[in-house]
């Protein structure tokens, strides 16, 4: 097991070693300001790391990742349970959320400078518009999947609501909510950028900005890694957080 | 003896998942059930008994006539049936996400017992089907026998008046069906319970119950025997009547509607009989 864990992680590090490699003959043949040395990218990205008034613009466009996220998983949650529970509801929400995923982040960020004044709540308004759709259709799909059978044998107990939901609903729908999280989270990464870029004053986006204003590349590098980085952690949170929830599951010896 | 489960005049119509029309699936069903007794419910695939089960645990609703369990209505008084009835079912229905343990818990969990309190009573239930030293393994590593007294477990473990059972054996080898038959009667007796057991097996029904009432289709009692303390002449007498009341059904019933060609479904609807078609019940 263990062999093979080292195994895949050498193949993924021999895969960015590669892309890196590429980059920096690139870097031999074209000027710095097109494609900047690898170590000069590296440097200037663990100066955003260890610069507390540029980690604090990382931080920030995470924390505006986080909220955008939390605020949608939240209201897609309680969409997806209540058209669960309501066919009306269904024939009235549905076809607004499918009308909302078929309008660009880039429309949202528009209406969101037009509609809004506060920097923050226009970054939160358009999180929550762009990703909303996605969790509550997934949280609908996890709770519309719950096994009739564990149904039966739970309502057989008589539970109160609140019992059926703690001990039924939540279980059923936590794959469903876990999967929701990680497709988002690239999903959120891409639009709080383009959101920051044209809104706001602080953040990777901005901060973006003002490389590409300078023309400085290998700072626009290092702010993009910052990000790369941040969904790389977060994404890795979930699937420790998954291995945990899920380790029920049986395991097959042979893989697929 | 005090009744337990009575049946007045219980009719259930269902709508066609096709659409088309009704099916009656329970038709002036009357019966009672007396407290302490073990009543095994026999007949075929497709038969109603099912559906008869799911009225008494408040599941579903009659259509017209009375159904009282414990002297209420069990889909109307549903709060009322908190932890007075266990059900095991046709398959184990455990929570895969729960260990061996944690699934006898439930019903404890859903009562608000204490937690310590419903620890140790999960305990001792897995000891007492022979489960001890695997509390703490998820269904997936546990065997179909093993699963299926983790269900009764969780059944009993909520102290209910009464057990109902669908056909839980069923999916089982014969070895392992006897053994889990003979606990269940034996943890029935010891408990003081009143048992309705469904199977579409005689003998399972003749070993289990103080009392078989065979179904016809529509469910509605074709044959009704008390075994209480028959020899084995009598009870032989009473095999062979079963199977002359479910071959008689077999000959002249019409298959359940999901087995009805399309040409023959006219036939099936003025209930003639189908010579050379697969009947269910």
């Amino acid at each position: 097991m263990t062999g093979s864990r080292t195994i895949r992680a050498l193949q993924a590090a021999t895969g960015m070693i590669v892309l890196a490699a590429i980059w920096q003959i690139l870097s031999m043949v074209f000027p710095p300001f097109l494609f900047p040395p690898v170590p000069e990218i590296i440097s200037r990205t663990i100066e955003v790391l260890i610069t507390g008034s540029l980690l604090a613009d990382v931080l920030l466009t995470a924390a505006r990742i986080f909220c955008g996220l939390l605020g949608a998983f939240i209201l897609g949650g309680i969409l997806a349970l209540a058209i669960g529970q309501s066919k009306t509801m269904e024939n009235f929400v549905a076809p607004v959320l499918t009308f909302f995923q078929g309008i660009p982040a880039l429309s949202w960020v528009v209406f969101a400078i037009i509609w809004f004044h506060g920097i923050e709540f226009r970054v939160l308004f358009i999180m929550v518009m762009t990703t909303l759709p996605a969790f509550t259709f997934q949280i609908l799909d996890a709770f519309r999947s719950m096994s009739q059978d564990l149904f039966e044998m739970t309502m057989a107990f008589r539970p109160s609501r609140w019992s059926l939901f703690r001990y039924l609903i939540v279980p059923t729908i936590v794959p469903g909510i876990l999967t929701a999280w990680k497709v988002n989270l690239g999903n959120a990464a891409r639009v709080v950028v383009v959101a920051e870029l044209v809104g706001a004053t602080g953040g990777v986006g901005y901060q973006l900005l003002r490389q590409q204003q300078l023309f400085d590349m290998a700072g626009a590098m290092a702010w993009t890694l910052q990000l790369v980085l941040f969904v790389l952690v977060v994404q890795q949170t979930i699937t420790t957080i998954e291995n945990w929830a899920l380790r029920y599951r049986a395991v097959s010896e042979r893989a697929l | 003896m005090s009744t337990v489960i009575s049946f007045k005049n219980v009719t259930k119509i269902f709508a066609r998942p096709d659409g088309r029309g009704d099916f009656t699936a329970v038709e002036h069903l009357s019966f009672e059930i007396y407290k302490g007794e073990i009543v095994a419910v026999l007949g075929k695939t497709g038969c109603g008994k099912s559906t008869m089960f799911n009225i008494v645990s408040g599941l579903i609703e009659p259509t017209s006539g009375e159904a009282r369990v414990i002297g209420h209505d069990p889909f109307h008084e549903f709060a009322f049936f908190r932890g007075k009835i266990g059900i095991v079912f046709q398959n184990d229905r455990l929570m895969p996400w729960r260990s061996a343990l944690d699934n006898v818990r439930l019903g404890l969990q859903i009562l608000d017992c204490d937690p310590k309190e419903s620890e140790e009573t999960a305990r001792a239930w897995l000891r007492r089907l022979g489960l001890a030293g695997h509390e703490n393994d998820y269904p997936h590593a546990l065997s179909g026998g093993m699963r299926q007294r983790v269900s009764i477990a969780r059944a009993f473990a909520v102290d209910p008046q009464i057990l109902l059972c669908d056909e839980p054996f069923s999916s089982l080898d014969e070895m392992t069906a006897r053994d889990l038959r003979a606990e269940f009667v034996r943890l029935v007796r010891q408990n003081d319970k009143t048992a309705v057991f469904v199977t579409h097996q005689i003998n399972e029904a003749m070993e289990i119950g103080d009392r078989v009432m065979v179904f016809h289709r529509p469910a509605r009692i074709a044959y009704e025997a008390y075994l209480g303390s028959m020899n084995e002449d009598a009870r032989r007498k009473v095999r062979d009547e079963i199977m002359r009341v479910l071959a008689v059904e077999q000959a002249l019933a019409p298959p359940p509607f999901w087995q009805r060609r399309e040409l023959g479904d006219q036939q099936a609807g003025e209930q003639r009989p189908h010579e050379g078609e697969e009947t269910g019940c």
